[in-house]
């Protein structure tokens, strides 16, 4: 393990030679750091703008009965707040880690593509003003579910269609770009000396989402346009009066759908198999069959996506046959979080909030996983369908699975990031009262599910009114809380203790032979073949 | 270990043409997979065409093959009707239930009347469960084959002459065939 000083640059400034100021250096950047900064905080604002469709979600449903909005308003609400999640916190969010880290993990000064890089994230505001801005107009906001089935959107849209396919088009532009970049990024750019078996497993786990993104984001362009062409130019491909199929409307979408999920997910894999190694002061265990089991999860998402169609009337064998894939996926995911626990076995733990992240992580994901497993077998799948039940599932998954990684690699990186060390007692605060929260808020909702309460219901029966209450009070408990991570990340940025450029001493990676906060240009000239020797994730 | 030549290659022009190879490697993935986003529909027609998935019968009148009648076996075939959402139609099978034999043709008829003060072209979609049984059940004659534009307060009586495959599985006893009514004036004009 490296133990070498780095001798602190005390003349940052010199760094800064051809950075322009004030917003053009924003609007013009070329440089990986300030477009990860920005897609960063794109995807915060995103977070808190989605959770702010959240807590009027859960106020309404705080008591049974009509309160606070309408049927159709709430309809909104929920569909919005899934795309904004989804496409404008999560995805923006690991694409920002991305660009901050891929260049500094793999020696390279930069990412390959710098000009395409600016480009692809400057649209995404577009996308997002198109599709907020979709509230205020006379229409309202796109009201048939984040999963837009026709013929929800088509027949039965109530106008927010085509501002609804712009945006979907403008961020899948985006996402294909910004994958494009990776992908160039690591075949390309690694310094000499690393090969692709040498990467840290977070590259890995980026490079394989980015070849997703750009197998499925096209798909879903396709649909799209399948679907605005069947509202407004009279095409029938799921309108069943014209000979289309509103049926191989959902098999499209989640042809894109299911590999969707893994992107929002692997890259969480990634990052967790940073910091608990960095944490456990041990190599990380199996890093070969980490990268075999991130691909073979990778491979089997393409082959699973009926499994989200169970009741639309499948033969027999097609349910067969989605469900045992389906099943198949448990066990390379297995192999991870078994990984992650024999990593921690008998290491030298500490228990720093990138660490106390990451452990909620392995174990709430995997309740997330088991429920997904749940919902796996068709049988049972007809009574969970549709109900609060998925919905426990996916925001453990994505909540409790994919944000609380990006908490653990933003703790995990932040002084690398800014120069100083994030408030400890703050951050302290920030992890437990999400954790406690945030399973207040989603627990519950597997026994309302499985007791019948359908999804996406602005109303429910009386004997759901008990859980209701205390998942909405969990609901703006951790709303509330992630305003701390807002403090705890602007106190940092100004400042704070001065960090050393290996700020936790278990940590591997070449990101740390730099200086904190890292150079505003780095590896103009490669790393050493030490260097990258020493960053060798593998157990030795 | 590194020299000055084997740096990073992002400044050399080697390193430049190297990004461009491979960005057009994958822009090609990109466009293809658009193109496959589209080819599945044509896909997924032919595969529900061989498998008889989703209950979707044939389009087009077929023939008679005269294999002979099974009269050993008996096969209950139910009619149901539907309307889509905002078409004034009256529209239901004449009669709801008919036993036959696989191999032998069968006529019935359903009635609609068109309740709205203005003309209408209907179209109905019809749909077989259990799904797995659609390639065995074959139409003659089908008013679905064709549109029907029916005047304000007219009715009408439409035929569907049909029979069932011999070789309908044994499992299957029941058949249900299914049609939901679209208006589709606005389409066809």
């Amino acid at each position: 393990m490296t133990t070498d000083v780095i001798e602190q640059d005390s003349h940052d400034e010199h760094h800064y030679d051809h950075k322009m100021t004030g917003i053009k250096r924003w609007l013009y950047t070329t440089n990986h750091k300030d477009i990860g900064t920005l897609y960063l905080w794109f995807a915060f604002i995103m977070f808190l703008t989605g959770g702010a469709l959240a807590m009027v979600i859960r106020a309404e449903l705080f008591q049974p009965g009509l309160q606070i909005v309408e049927p159709d308003f709430f309809n909104q609400l929920t569909t919005v707040h899934g795309l904004v999640m989804v496409f404008g916190a999560i995805m923006p969010a690991f694409t920002g880690f991305a660009n901050w880290m891929l260049p500094m993990m793999l020696g390279a000064p930069d990412m390959a593509l710098p000009r395409m890089n600016n480009w692809s994230f400057w649209i995404l505001p577009f996308a997002f003003a198109i599709l907020l801005g979709s509230f205020f107009m006379e229409s309202g906001a796109p009201n048939f579910g984040w999963t837009f089935y026709a013929p929800l959107s088509t027949t039965y849209s109530n106008g927010s269609t085509a501002f609804f396919v712009f945006a979907v088009h403008i961020m899948g532009i985006s996402s294909i770009m910004g994958a494009i970049n990776i992908v160039v990024t690591i075949m390309n750019m690694r310094a000499p000396g690393m090969t692709y078996m040498k990467m840290p497993l977070f590259v890995w786990t980026f490079f394989i989402t980015a070849y997703l993104l750009i197998a499925v984001m096209p798909v879903l362009a396709g649909v799209v346009t399948m679907l605005l062409t069947d509202t407004y130019f009279g095409t029938s491909f799921f309108d069943a009066a014209g000979g289309g199929d509103p049926v191989m409307f959902q098999h499209i979408f989640w042809f894109f759908g299911h590999p969707e999920v893994y992107i929002m997910i692997l890259p969480a894999f990634g990052i967790v198999s940073t910091t608990i190694p960095a944490f456990s002061r041990k190599r990380l265990f199996g890093y070969s069959s980490m990268v075999y089991a991130t691909s073979s999860i990778a491979l089997l998402s393409f082959i699973v996506w009926a499994h989200h169609m169970f009741t639309t009337g499948m033969p027999l064998f097609g349910e067969l046959f989605f469900m045992y894939c389906t099943m198949l996926i448990a066990v390379p995911t297995g192999v991870k979080v078994f990984n992650w626990v024999a990593t921690m076995w008998r290491g030298s733990l500490t228990f720093e909030t990138p660490m106390l992240f990451s452990i909620a992580f392995v174990i709430l994901f995997t309740i997330g996983g088991f429920s997904g497993l749940m919902l796996a077998m068709t049988p049972v799948d007809f009574q969970y369908h549709d109900t609060y039940f998925v919905v426990a599932h996916f925001h453990y998954v994505l909540v409790t699975g994919s944000l609380f990684s990006l908490y653990a690699g933003a703790y995990f990186w932040l002084p690398k990031w800014t120069g100083h060390m994030y408030n400890d007692t703050l951050s302290k605060w920030h992890f437990w009262c999400s954790l406690i929260s945030v399973n207040l808020l989603f627990f519950p909702m597997h026994f309302l599910g499985l007791a019948g309460m359908p999804r996406r219901i602005p109303d429910y029966a009386l004997q759901f009114a008990d859980f209701n209450k205390w998942v909405s009070i969990g609901g703006f408990a951790f709303g509330l809380s992630q305003l701390i991570f807002l403090a705890v990340v602007i106190k940092c940025i100004r400042g704070g203790e001065k960090a050393p450029a290996k700020p936790w001493d278990g940590a591997i990676g070449l990101e740390w032979t730099v200086a904190s906060p890292a150079p505003y240009h780095t590896f103009s000239t490669p790393p050493s073949q030490q260097d990258i020797d020493n960053a060798d994730q593998h157990e030795h | 270990m590194s020299t000055d030549d084997d740096k990073a290659n992002i400044n050399t022009s080697t390193g430049i043409s190297n990004n461009n190879k491979t960005v057009r490697k994958l822009l090609l993935v990109v466009v293809a997979m658009f193109g496959f986003g589209f080819a599945l529909v044509p896909l997924y027609d032919v595969f529900c065409d061989i498998t008889g998935l989703n209950g979707k019968t044939n389009d087009t009148a077929a023939t008679y093959e005269a294999g002979g009648i099974d009269k050993l076996r008996t096969v209950k075939v139910q009619f149901i009707t539907r309307n889509a959402k905002g078409i004034p139609w009256e529209f239901e099978p004449v009669i709801n239930e008919i036993s036959v034999h696989p191999g032998e043709m069968k006529l019935v008829s359903f009635y609609a009347k068109n309740n709205a003060s203005h003309d209408i072209i209907g179209q109905a979609v019809p749909s077989v469960s259990p799904g797995l049984a659609a390639n065995y059940f074959h139409k003659i004659e089908c008013f679905c084959f064709t549109q029907q534009p029916l005047a304000a307060g007219k009715d009408v009586e439409m035929s569907l002459q049909f029979y069932v495959d011999l070789e309908l599985p044994a499992d299957i006893n029941t058949l249900t065939l299914s049609y939901t009514l679209y208006d589709i004036t606005e389409k066809s004009s």
